[in-house]
């Protein structure tokens, strides 16, 4: 009871103690710091994007003014020759490339992906998905360059062997540089789908489940919905990468600026015209110089606005729930 | 009072195969319809019992209360009735539970068809997150229902929705209040058309507005419907049931175990005025618990 009557004293508060200071001890000058620092970091991702927007737009304009290029015959015209006498602009055959193998790539890519996810969120057992989704995770860390030399001595032969005309000029197809492109694809769509899709609360699942769905239809009427803004961030990220695909492309695809979506004929990508052309001995200036730039702005534009679409698909169809 | 009369205009008393017994003029309260009897039921998770030894029968259109304290697997069993446990890869059930006669773990019973004849409402609220349509649309259209329209009308007329949300049918439900969200899953849950609705404590996140309309709502619900709830509430078990079933949680000699464990089943006016086990006195009594 003694003890009891020590402790007793806290209940008299006011009347010993005197007021506290209210002010603080110290000027925190570390914290104020710390809070430049910090900003400064996240400043730095923001001037970069400004500082490539810059350096890709002067030689571009420069490439459309001094060098007198037609913004029409770059963007309709239908022959890429820009190194050879007489040189086109035409960018059409590039772009086309660029989309041909992209779509490819997203045709097979898609489904899997997809696919998998739903059975790694939905099916799988808490084992079986304890080893699937790190070796999947570690697909989409191969070194893409391994994934073109696949494609190139791998790929390539094996379809040409069962469908000839995936293969018109061995060993070169945008087909074939498709599927090795949807291959390092299929881990980012299926991971973070699998992410979205898990990351609906249990409760739907239930409710689904009490009204006798099976388990299908509470994977896809339910689950999938419920996810889509995820899904479709991971489509987004997924075709970014496949148009932004550079070494698979200049490996497989073969670098004939052919204006097909053909998946058999040999095509040149916008990126792989970039990594062929870019290289130590063409002079500062020179048109070689410029189209290089002009070429990337295009495709920092094709990005862009399909980033800015997806942002509007995630809007309209999203399902909040809470 | 129990009734049989307007069951026999449901459709879905004739899919069922249920053997009617001729109707009794006896006071015996168990010898009306059973919709469930529960054999010695012992449900598990991984090796942990969490319910033992249940043995009860559950009677048709009526509303069955089962209340004590947490943790004495009242959820767990509510959860056995439809095979939800199943969702939870540990869980397993011993004993029999028959549903009309049929043994509702019979190996060849398919979960998916057993949910469709006994439904069920949650805790929380759980529309998805859809439009108030689609949400009571979702059940008819995946079991390849028709009239859906019809359905949904009838539903939300079923559960004293329609007034407040027939101009809004294309709102997402979210944005509902959380007693509409609870009757809209009640509709939802009623537009299949099943013959038994589990609520596993369906009032216990709302005010006590919503609960008053969830209660009323049951108590029309039972006409068509055999209703098991689970609540920790024991006023609203009072009001709203017709039998209560105790559990309680018990603890083995080495404190280490505990289960939850059937103490009385009875009329629940008879739980509440007259227990014959004291335990059930001292809960009902507000002693403990």
């Amino acid at each position: 009871m003694e003890a009891r009557d020590s402790i007793g004293a806290f209940g008299q508060r006011g009347a010993a103690r005197p007021l506290p200071s209210l002010e603080a001890p110290s000027h925190r000058y570390g914290e104020k710091l710390i809070k430049v620092l910090l900003g400064a970091c996240a400043l730095l991702s923001v001037v970069t994007t400004t500082a490539i927007v810059i350096s890709l737009l002067i030689p571009t304009i420069g490439f459309f003014t001094e060098d007198n290029i037609g913004i029409t015959e770059f963007l309709f015209g239908t022959s890429w020759a820009p190194t050879f006498q007489p040189a086109s602009f035409g960018v059409l055959p590039i772009l086309v490339g660029t989309l041909s193998t992209s779509l490819w790539g997203m045709m097979f890519a898609v489904p899997i992906g997809l696919a998998s996810a739903i059975w790694l969120s939905e099916y799988a057992s808490p084992r079986a998905r304890k080893v699937v989704k790190p070796v999947l995770e570690v697909l989409a860390g191969i070194p893409t360059v391994a994934i073109g030399i696949f494609g190139l001595v791998f790929l390539s032969p094996l379809i040409d062997d069962i469908f000839p005309f995936m293969v018109n000029v061995p060993p070169f197809s945008a087909g074939i540089a498709g599927l090795a492109i949807g291959l390092m694809i299929v881990p980012i769509i299926a991971s973070i789908s699998d992410d979205a899709m898990r990351s609906v609360p249990s409760g739907l699942r239930e409710a689904a489940y009490g009204l006798g769905a099976t388990k299908l239809k509470v994977a896809t009427r339910v689950v999938f919905p419920a996810a889509i803004s995820g899904v479709i961030a991971s489509l987004v990220l997924a075709g970014s990468r496949a148009i932004g695909e550079t070494m698979v492309v200049l490996l497989v695809a073969g670098a004939s600026p052919n204006l097909t979506f053909d998946p058999g004929s040999s095509v040149l990508t916008m990126t792989a015209f970039i990594g062929q052309t870019a290289t130590g001995d063409i002079s500062t200036g020179s048109i070689t110089y410029d189209t290089i730039f002009a070429v990337g702005s295009l495709l920092f534009i094709i990005t862009l606005i399909l980033n800015m679409f997806a942002i509007r698909m995630v809007r309209k169809y999203r399902e909040v729930y809470e | 009072m129990h009734s049989d009369g307007p069951n026999d205009e449901r459709g879905l008393s004739q899919q069922i195969a249920v053997t009617r017994e001729p109707e009794q003029a006896g006071e015996d309260i168990w010898a009306k319809d059973k919709v469930f009897e529960v054999n010695d039921v012992t449900v598990s998770y991984g090796k942990k019992p969490a319910v033992r030894d249940v043995t009860m029968d559950i009677v048709r259109n009526e509303v069955t209360a089962l209340i004590g304290p947490s943790g004495c697997g009242k959820s767990t069993l509510l959860r056995c009735l439809n095979r939800m446990n199943d969702l939870i890869p540990s869980a397993s059930v011993e004993g029999e539970i028959l549903y009309h006669g049929q043994d509702l773990y019979g190996h060849k019973v398919d979960p998916v068809q057993v949910r469709k004849m006994i439904g069920m409402v949650f805790q929380k609220p759980n529309p998805f997150p859809k439009s108030v349509y689609d949400n009571i649309a979702f059940g008819p259209k995946v079991l390849g229902m028709k009239d859906i329209d019809e359905r949904v009308e009838k539903a939300l007329h079923g559960a004293a929705l329609w007034d407040e949300v027939k101009d809004r049918l294309d709102d997402n439900a979210y944005g509902m209040s959380g007693g509409q969200q609870q009757r809209l899953c009640i509709a939802r849950t009623m537009a299949v058309e099943p013959e038994v609705i589990l609520m596993d404590e369906p009032c216990s996140a709302l005010d006590p507005i919503s609960t008053g309309k969830i209660e009323d709502l049951m108590a029309e619900l039972k006409e068509q419907f055999s209703i098991v709830i689970v609540t920790h509430n024991m006023q609203q078990a009072a009001r709203v049931s017709d039998k209560t079933a105790f559990l309680i949680v018990e603890l083995d000699a080495t404190d280490e175990n505990r289960w939850g464990q059937l103490v009385e089943y009875d009329e629940t006016g008879k739980i509440f005025t007259n227990p014959q086990d004291s335990r059930t006195e001292d809960y009902v009594t507000g002693k403990v618990g």
